[in-house]
């Protein structure tokens, strides 16, 4: 059985979540990888790299840059013949192209893996990981997204594929990018790093998220926040870690002023150490908290600042 | 310019939802149900745009248990114009939705389609996207803001690292992300006008179309629980602990 991983990458090389993928993927059987847009070799060599990489396909052409699905799935949907399985991670673009290229094979995706149990079978969340569901499918090819947060990305290094361009077929174009809006940050993002601080509803305001840039600086760490400081206004969306936002499972997860509801805790649960400093005793992230603190946030946060700085 | 709206009945969002004991699903008999909350602001954003000029008709379509049509009311209330109710009691997954809807639209001709990004019931986020491909359309998944201008919109998007904008031929296909808007309450004479509002029934077989599931759910399981740990007393003390107990700073 063969697989084919669509990647995304950036000027660093290729996306953690991308190389989760190639994880899941590794489990099926031969790995192959797909890189697409235009001046794309340094991603097809990097992509070439990855242990587990047998083959690296490119599609060196303008249209496909910014994979939009309308060409990105005509682009999957050309390859898929020579595929048993055809994956992407759950990211914004994952999600956007796969179902795509899916009901054009005409199967039914199988969204946001978070274990293989063979080649038919996956574990998946539902009601945002109130279950796991095991679920098998009669479709002669699988597509697939793959919680990043599930599979231990391969490494950046190691692996040494062969680069073979594709014949790109027609694209639709249906569909044009005009603009992208990209938070700067010079901290890691959200889900590919070591430590999380998140702040919720008990920020208060956007201005008082500063409370938590010294502490994030101390320990390299990105920032989130819960879905009801997203509704706020406090933060951009893509700060929203839960059920509807981003998947992360680090080291070290700060929850700060975050009462605990299902749909944030869908998003950070999995992450292997979770401290929760909450003013209410009562909340419910202390249920999954290995170390809580129940004290007021604007006395505590400068207090851990202070400490992180002591040492 | 007509608006199609699909609404889905869900277990409502502040239920606490349990595994069934014999593992065979999620526990729903006796279960407060509403309509899925990212479809919710679909029928908003198509109000908004009847409201502003910009659609003369708003026709919301949901599919399932004869239960379902609480939905389309709900819908109604809100100010869409007409329902749809696909009738059946067997499950549907999102490619049998799609292909249900591919066939509604294919009689409504809609210029605009808006669903909500993901059900907050089996979390697939899928079947907009798989309607765009069945009908040939171009795709706004994710929407946070929405421009109709003559033949096309433009749609910004929530990814993964900010917003993207990009801009889309109509006839063409819209999910919504939470920011899109904030849905209104329907006020009790709206709710007593929907009443009178029609709503045509159908059947899968009305529709040509073969709604059998493709995945087979073979258990559902409790996620691995986390227990409780230990409260702290001072900031110092959780410090200490992180460094020397869990050895993550």
């Amino acid at each position: 059985m063969t697989a084919l991983v669509l990647l995304e990458f950036d000027a660093a090389g290729i996306k953690q979540p991308s190389r989760s993928a190639v994880a899941a993927a590794e489990k099926l059987g031969e790995v192959h990888a797909l890189v697409a847009g235009s001046g794309i070799e340094a991603a097809a060599q990097a992509a070439a790299k990855l242990p587990g990489v047998a083959k690296v396909l490119t599609a060196d052409v303008p249209p496909l840059d910014h994979l939009l699905a309308e060409p990105a799935a005509a682009l999957l949907v050309g390859l898929a013949p020579n595929y048993d399985h055809l994956l992407a991670a759950t990211t914004a673009v994952g999600k956007n192209i796969m179902p795509r290229v899916a009901a054009l094979l005409d199967v039914q995706p199988i969204s946001d893996i978070a274990e293989v149990v063979d080649t038919d079978t996956f574990v998946r969340p539902i009601y945002a990981g109130n279950g796991m569901a095991t679920v098998k499918s009669s479709d002669p090819k699988k597509v697939i997204t793959v919680r990043a947060a599930s599979f231990d990305p391969v490494a950046t290094e190691g692996g040494s594929a062969a680069v073979e361009p594709v014949n790109v077929p027609d694209l639709p174009e249906m569909s044009r990018f005009i603009s992208a809006e990209l938070s700067k940050s010079e901290r890691p993002e959200l889900t590919a790093a070591r430590v999380v601080i998140s702040g919720g509803r008990g920020m208060q305001s956007g201005e008082n998220f500063n409370l938590l840039e010294p502490i994030a600086d101390k320990l390299g760490a990105a920032v989130g926040a819960s879905r009801a400081a997203v509704d706020a206004g406090f933060v951009p969306n893509d700060y929203q870690v839960g059920q509807t936002g981003k998947i992360v499972a680090p080291e070290l997860y700060i929850a700060v002023g975050i009462s605990g509801a299902i749909q944030h805790l869908a998003g950070m649960k999995d992450s292997k150490v979770i401290v929760a400093i909450n003013k209410d005793e009562e909340a419910p992230i202390f249920q999954v908290a290995d170390y809580g603190l129940v004290a007021d946030l604007f006395k505590a946060l400068p207090e851990l600042k202070e400490e992180l700085e002591r040492s | 310019m007509k608006i199609l709206v699909p609404v889905k009945r869900v277990v409502d969002y502040n239920v606490k939802v349990r595994v069934k004991a014999d593992g065979t699903g999620i526990e729903t008999a006796g279960v407060k149900m509403s309509m899925n909350p990212f479809d919710e602001i679909g029928v908003e954003e198509a109000v908004r745009l009847k409201e502003k000029g910009a659609a003369t008709e708003i026709v919301a379509v949901s599919m399932g248990v004869p239960q379902c049509a609480e939905t389309i009311r709900t819908a109604l209330a809100m100010g869409a114009d007409r329902g749809i109710l696909v009738e059946t009691d067997a499950e549907l997954q999102p490619l049998a939705v799609a292909k249900l809807l591919k066939a509604i639209a294919e009689k409504e001709q809609p210029k605009l389609i808006i669903l909500g990004k993901q059900a907050i019931d089996d979390d697939m986020n899928a079947t907009g996207q798989m309607l765009a491909a069945l009908l040939g359309w171009p795709q706004g998944t994710f929407a946070s803001k929405i421009t109709i201008e003559g033949d096309g919109i433009t749609v910004t998007r929530e990814v993964d690292g900010g917003l993207e904008t990009v801009a889309l031929t109509l006839p063409a296909i819209i999910t919504t992300d939470l920011r899109l808007n904030e849905p209104r309450y329907a006020s009790l004479p709206n709710i007593m006008k929907a009443r009178k509002k029609p709503i045509d029934n159908l059947k899968p077989a009305d529709l040509g179309v073969d709604p059998k599931p493709r995945l087979t759910t073979v258990k559902v399981a409790e996620p691995p629980k986390r227990k409780a740990g230990v409260k702290v007393g001072s900031v110092a003390e959780l410090v200490e602990k992180l460094k020397t107990e869990a050895k993550v700073i």
